[in-house]
């Protein structure tokens, strides 16, 4: 227990545990302090804009995916159901509902104050807009839409730009103005996303140091940790840049000590055997069982999509203090679930050569379309371009009745046995096999 | 000699495959999987070591030129005596422990005596039946099945007041579980004496002397198993070594590519999973796709269909072939599927033509899958125990035209031991390259 590697990571991990602590703290109190609060989504969130007006911010899909690894999805989802809600709902927005229905109590055990300001970026998925429209049949307060284009021929142009920017200033702003009843100081966007572009910088340096054999990090069971500051409440503070700061140091660290990553159950047993891209996010309700079936197996994730899914960093994405609006604009377009095909399959397949990967891995999500429709389209061509085998598991979000732990570690199973088998000298496994379908046999 | 040994744990069947040396097959078993993987492998594996034992008893033969008529009547009848040799051994296991469980003291109290004697009309009969030269052929291998049928068939015709038919049958349903569950001496070495005796009972002369020179030959040859490698659904709770594992996946697709070198795409449709493999020009899989939250369209489902009918499952096929008309079976739930059956037959449409569509749903199932693993190519191996079914076969092959075109489709009678021949090349791959 007293290595400095696991000391050094639990630095970083208590770290970012006081920071969730303390804005749950201040979410739970925000009547007694008069903070307004936002409810908004993670993908293109606009927590710089946010913290220029001071309201604290709550992401329904950060409590979903919280209610999913502490074991309360399956109520709050069969909760929602009971009120009419389908099988086939995305399973965030059922047991946020449900969530919502039993209190609105936060991960950390305190109430969640209701929104003063529904803040609707519709960024990457369509469903957010039903969500929202639900939530405002419960809450009695104001909508502020953010229509943000998808990327549909893989570019954002200057027209586009301008169409956010332009709804910025007449939808978001005002209604935050609304709201709080100030002004927006300008300085102050500003000064918060100069801060967030210190972070971003060390959040890349982070995410890339997967590029070293063995990896110092799982980029997508540790990724979710580490991503979790920088695309919700955290983006753009002093806390940010001290979390990513200390988290850079600490990844440096076991670079230069040649340490692989950090499971739940300490460091990788028979270290890196296999290095994957995966595609999707992960399962929660069966989080810890499902990482094991990839370190157990000595496999891991070097590169993520799901880590970009609140901001595509690696093409050289940075929040621009000098562009204030132009570059939340950007930001909000450029997240991954609001790409088209062929910028993902580019992506994908840039990272299983940049990272050396195996191959890819597509964890399908069945209620999440933003994410899963296109992916056996996706898988096949990464296939095509990397030459790298792809396998393709099928989980849900939250909701544990669709967590197979026998499929889906057969899978993963197999897949990396493929990989396996593909890496040695094919020839000679048959050489004087039996012929002619069949076994020349007794009966 | 060195042996390699493949097992594969189905969720109903588990098989075994022995391979010798030069990567021939010698011996293959197959039992029914049990709640108990443990035992079902050591009877596959027992299974699979007789049927290597006989295969050396043929080349044995073969090295005495003994090749004509009369020995292969000889080894056809020796073979046979063997089997009877095991079936009689198990009967009479059956037979004592359900004599035990009827007996004084036991649960039927007063009656106990009465049950007795009719238990003992019951097997002696199967006995009379089994010990028979000429025994029609069984509709099932597996010595449960031919007992249960048989059983039930007598206790029904034996069955009186005092021993009824339920009481009868609970016996029988307590004993023939514990028969299971143990490991009778079934060995080689064991049974084919007396089965040789009775073989040769009119045979004279040289003839006899070679053959039993050619018996003892087979019977004395050292055999080692050198390596085994264990897949299938049970894998996970083998007494296997992790390095003994292989997934299933690449156990079909080496096997099929092992019986059809020219193997593109495999289909194994199995009691509870289907797959859809595609390999490449050396077995080696290089996509695969599975069923996932549901295990609809699989094996499983057509069991659960024969019991809805009342049928066994090897009846349903040869009935569907018989269909005429063209029925849609919408539900791909097997529950459901067993609804709609009920409802159909209830409207009068044929059990001919229900059945007829509910192996072309299967298929259905097994095409999505294909198709998602990256299409039909050219050769297409179907294995797994659905690939015995007639209708199910016919459904694939008219699918695979009209979506892909021309294809060769194999399928051996021998595809129910895919996965353990896959498991068995992996076993002997491991002796001569060990990090593999």
């Amino acid at each position: 227990m007293s290595q400095p590697a696991k000391a050094q990571k639990d630095r970083s991990m208590a770290q970012q545990k006081e920071m969730i602590a303390g804005h749950f703290h201040a979410l739970s109190t925000a009547k007694e302090s008069g903070r307004k609060v936002v409810y908004t989504f993670v993908p293109g969130n606009l927590t710089e804009l946010m913290h220029a007006f001071d309201v604290l911010p709550v992401y329904p899909e950060i409590n979903a995916l919280q209610s999913g690894m502490r074991k309360r999805s399956g109520a709050f989802i069969a909760e929602a159901e009971r009120l009419g809600h389908s099988e086939d709902v995305c399973t965030y927005v059922k047991c946020d509902i449900g969530m919502l229905k039993n209190g609105n109590i936060g991960p950390t055990g305190e109430k969640l104050p209701p929104p003063d300001l529904l803040l609707l970026s519709y960024t990457g998925c369509f469903t957010f807009m039903k969500w929202f429209e639900l939530l405002k049949r419960e809450y009695d307060c104001p909508v502020a839409m953010l229509h943000v284009p998808y990327q549909g021929d893989g570019r954002f142009s200057p027209g586009m730009r301008d169409y956010v920017v332009s709804q910025l200033r007449s939808e978001v702003i005002p209604k935050l103005e609304q709201i709080t009843g100030k002004k927006l100081d300008e300085a102050k966007l500003q000064e918060a996303l100069a801060r967030s572009s210190i972070a971003e910088d060390d959040l890349v340096h982070v995410l890339e140091q997967a590029k070293h054999r063995p990896s110092p990090i799982d980029s997508y069971f540790g990724g979710v940790y580490y991503i979790g500051p920088m695309f919700t409440a955290f983006r753009g503070t002093q806390s940010a840049i001290e979390y990513y700061r200390m988290l850079r140091e600490e990844i440096d660290e076991r670079v230069k000590a040649g340490e692989g990553p950090v499971t739940p159950e300490g460091p990788m047993k028979n270290g890196e055997k296999y290095r994957l891209v995966v595609e999707g996010p992960p399962n929660w309700t069966s989080f810890q069982e499902f990482w094991k079936m990839f370190y157990d197996e000595g496999a891991v994730v070097v590169a993520s999509s799901y880590t970009r899914v609140g901001g595509v960093y690696d093409t050289g994405f940075r929040h621009d203090a000098n562009r204030p609006f132009e570059t939340l604009a950007d930001y909000c377009a450029g997240c991954y679930t609001n790409l088209d095909l062929p910028t993902r399959i580019g992506l994908l397949s840039k990272w299983v050569k940049d990272y050396d990967a195996d191959g890819l891995l597509v964890n399908s999500v069945k209620s999440c379309n933003s994410f899963s429709a296109g992916q056996l389209l996706i898988l096949r061509e990464v296939e095509k371009r990397t030459g790298r085998p792809g396998g393709f598991i099928e989980t849900d979000l939250v909701d544990p009745r669709y967590f197979s732990a026998a499929n889906v570690k057969n899978r993963i199973e197999s897949y990396l046995q493929m990989i396996e088998q593909k890496r040695h000298n094919p020839s000679a496994i048959v050489s004087e096999g039996p012929k002619a379908g069949a076994l020349p046999v007794m009966p | 000699m060195k042996l390699f040994l493949g097992i594969d744990l189905g969720s109903t069947t588990t098989k075994a495959v022995l391979l010798d040396e030069g990567g021939a097959a010698l011996g293959r078993g197959i039992t029914n999987s049990r709640s108990n993987y443990h035992l079902a492998a050591d009877i596959a594996r027992d299974e699979a070591l007789i049927a290597a034992r006989f295969t050396l008893l043929d080349r044995a033969l073969e090295a005495a030129g003994e090749t004509g008529e009369e020995a292969v009547l000889f080894r056809k009848r020796l073979d046979a005596r063997f089997r009877k040799e095991q079936r009689m051994s198990q009967l009479s296991s059956l037979r004592e422990r359900a004599l035990r469980e009827a007996g004084e003291g036991g649960r039927f109290g007063s009656r106990a005596a009465a049950v007795v004697e009719r238990l003992l009309l019951i097997f002696d009969d199967i006995a009379t039946d089994w010990r028979r030269p000429h025994l029609a052929k069984a509709k099932s291998d597996f010595f449960r099945d031919q007992a249960a049928s048989d059983f039930s068939r007598l206790a029904e015709q034996h069955a009186t007041r005092e021993a009824p038919f339920d009481g009868l049958m609970s016996v029988f349903d307590k004993t023939i579980i514990q028969v299971e569950n143990e490991r009778l001496d079934l060995g080689f070495e064991r049974n084919i004496g007396p089965a040789l005796a009775s073989c040769l009972a009119n045979e004279s002369g040289a003839r006899r002397e070679r053959y039993e020179a050619c018996v003892t030959d087979a019977a004395s040859i050292p055999i080692e198993v050198a390596a085994t490698i264990g897949t299938g659904y049970g894998r996970q709770t083998l007494p296997f070594a992790k390095e003994q594992i292989r997934s299933e996946i690449l156990c079909h697709g080496l096997g099929a590519h092992a019986m059809y070198p020219r193997t593109a795409t495999v289909l194994d449709i199995g009691g509870q999973d289907t797959k859809a493999i595609q390999v490449d020009g050396s077995g080696i899989v290089t996509s695969f796709q599975m069923n996932d939250r549901c295990a609809a369209g699989c094996g499983r489902y057509l069991g659960y269909i024969a019991d809805e009918m009342n049928l066994g499952v090897h009846e349903l096929g040869p009935l569907a072939l018989e269909s005429t008309r063209h029925v849609k079976i919408n539900s791909t739930c097997t529950v459901f599927a067993g609804a709609e059956l009920r409802d159909r037959l209830t409207m009068g449409q044929r059990r001919e033509d229900i059945l007829a569509g509910l192996h072309r749903a299967i298929i259905l199932r097994a095409m999505a899958l294909l198709a998602r693993s990256g299409g039909v190519g050219d050769e297409f191996t179907f294995t797994g125990g659905v690939a015995n079914n007639g209708a199910a076969v016919k459904a694939l092959r008219q699918l695979v035209a009209e979506n892909y075109g021309e294809r060769t489709i194999n399928i051996s009678p021998e595809s129910i031991y895919t996965g353990a021949l896959g498991a068995a090349l992996f076993a002997r791959r491991s002796v001569e390259t060990p990090q593999a």
